[in-house]
């Protein structure tokens, strides 16, 4: 075995470890420290002396240990000698099943901030460093140890049950879990701030992530569709930019460059979240984004499609975000008109008031039916309301060709 | 989501204030930054000298000049920030409330997203 394989090996074994550990023993913290330590072991030893047969019972094993110690020690409340040597190491039998979920569960804990629950994801389960998760979020690596050190003591004060929870509570602590899968994701496709469009390695961790809940639950539609919407947007990545990193709006991309082999797997992995009893919001946008994947030219979308399932999407899950998004299908499919007159009825929305893309989609409507000025004025005051750079080059952008014509 | 929180001051408002009131602002903010520090939201805060201090810098022709400032002609200029990492704009409302400035008579405190954020070195 490579350094890379170990590596990947303890990164994959780690959250797993973890998740059996608090499981057996309670403590989110105290096992983490203790795993860390194992994790440390096992990567000092194994290059020198193999690989052992059963490398999970290796690492709860001698990570166990660790935390007996740790609590030996707190309870004396004095230093103890505590080193564990490979040679004591019996691996011990660990039942087939992955506690990657359980831990899961915990770090998407209800009573805390998304912030904090994406944070405590990437460290837990991800594996990432403080200091990656920082970078990432670009922010000191202090802030982010104490958002972190905060979210495990609100954990604790939670008195959260290290169990899997069971039943309608499942259910929705797993929505939690993918919809903090999802942000992850977002924060590495296009950053909330900034100049940087892409990040993405949050982004390729985040479908990592997903891969990891899909293999515990392949039969769960929405935990298929969330992956299957992370593959199929990650496919078109190298499109959604120019060289100089302005944004190329989906008409306008080049479709030789989307990733064909992450089309085809997302694409798959649509039909078959499409294919179960229900249906919930990311198999839709599974749905539609395979729709993009499928048409080889912009002109060849089948928009139609497009609008049924953002009109299913609307009703099962309200929200005017997707309706925004309905009026620009419904324009492609019927003419901007339409389009404008669905938008209108988003006018008197508190939570779409002087939003940006409200502005942006209705400066396009206005553009394609032809009032120029409108176009204008809405680009330039949607330029103005966001707060991605990008974003707000594309817009002056659209405005300035509007004045050359 | 990062906003800078901006401290807006009046100088004389500041002079007028008594000297307990003055105490009771700095434990204020003592108060809030280590708050902000545990809840693990806080980048960095700064506070700036007054504004009589300022030098305005131009560059005419390629020749620069140094005036004194302050640049603009206002009763209030910036005293401060706090720039802040938090779950959204709401959040941030909600921690500018918390910072003694906003309950005085004069004093103003600013919630703006940040958009651009570059300086962090990498190890």
């Amino acid at each position: 075995m490579t350094a890379p394989d170990f590596e990947d090996l303890l990164r994959d074994l780690t959250p797993q470890v973890l998740g059996t550990l608090v499981r057996r023993h309670g403590r989110f913290e105290g096992c983490e420290d203790a795993v860390q330590e194992a994790v440390l072991a096992a990567s000092v030893q194994w290059p020198e002396e193999g690989v052992p047969d059963n490398p999970r019972g290796w690492l709860v094993t001698v990570a166990a240990r660790r935390l007996v110690d740790q609590i030996r020690r707190d309870h004396a409340r004095r230093e103890r000698e505590t080193a564990t040597t490979a040679a004591e190491v019996v691996p011990e039998e660990v039942p087939d099943t992955d506690d990657t979920l359980l831990l899961l569960f915990l770090c998407c804990h209800p009573s805390l901030t998304a912030a904090s629950q994406t944070a405590l994801t990437l460290r837990a389960v991800g594996g990432l460093t403080t200091a990656e998760i920082a970078r990432a979020f670009l922010v000191p690596e202090a802030t982010m140890a104490a958002r972190i050190s905060r979210a495990k003591q609100r954990i604790r004060a939670a008195g959260s049950s290290f169990a899997l929870p069971e039943g309608a509570e499942r259910e929705e602590r797993l929505r939690v879990v993918l919809h903090v899968l999802y942000l992850i994701f977002n924060e590495g496709y296009t950053a909330s701030s900034g100049s940087e469009l892409h990040r993405a390695d949050l982004a390729q961790e985040a479908i990592r992530l997903a891969r990891m809940v899909h293999a515990q639950l392949p039969e769960d539609g929405e935990v298929t569709g969330l992956l299957s919407l992370m593959l199929l947007t990650h496919a078109r990545r190298a499109a959604r930019t120019t060289a100089a990193g302005d944004l190329v709006p989906l008409a306008e991309q080049d479709r030789s460059t989307w990733e064909r082999d992450l089309l085809d797997e997302g694409t798959a992995l649509a039909k078959a979240a499409l294919a179960g009893p229900e249906l919930g919001p990311y198999q839709l946008q599974a749905a539609i984004a395979a729709t993009h994947a499928d048409a080889a030219t912009a002109e060849e979308t089948d928009w139609a499609q497009v609008h049924a399932l953002y009109l299913i999407l609307e009703r099962i899950a309200p929200n005017p975000m997707v309706t925004l998004n309905r009026a620009v299908a419904l324009a492609e499919r019927d003419g901007p008109k339409a389009g404008l007159a669905l938008l209108a009825t988003l006018d008197g929305d508190q939570r779409m008031a002087g939003h940006h893309r409200l502005l942006s989609v209705r400066a396009h409507l206005l553009e394609r039916s032809g009032d120029r000025a409108g176009a204008y004025d809405h680009y330039r005051r949607a330029a103005k309301a966001t707060a991605s750079l990008a974003e707000q080059r594309f817009l002056e952008a659209r405005a300035r060709r509007l004045r050359a014509q | 989501m990062k906003f800078l929180i901006s401290l807006h001051i009046n100088p004389a408002v500041l002079d007028a204030l008594t000297d307990d009131e003055k105490a009771a602002i700095g434990a204020g903010h003592g108060k809030f930054i280590e708050a902000l520090k545990s809840s693990g939201e806080l980048i960095v805060t700064q506070a700036l000298v007054d504004p009589s201090q300022a030098a305005v810098v131009t560059v005419r022709d390629g020749q620069p000049a140094v005036t004194d400032g302050p640049f603009l002609e206002a009763k209030e200029f910036l005293g401060g920030f706090y720039l802040v990492d938090c779950e959204d704009k709401e959040r941030a409302i909600e921690l500018a409330a918390q910072i003694p400035d906003a309950a005085i008579e004069g004093l103003g405190v600013e919630v703006r997203q940040v958009m651009f954020s570059d300086g962090h070195l990498e190890a």
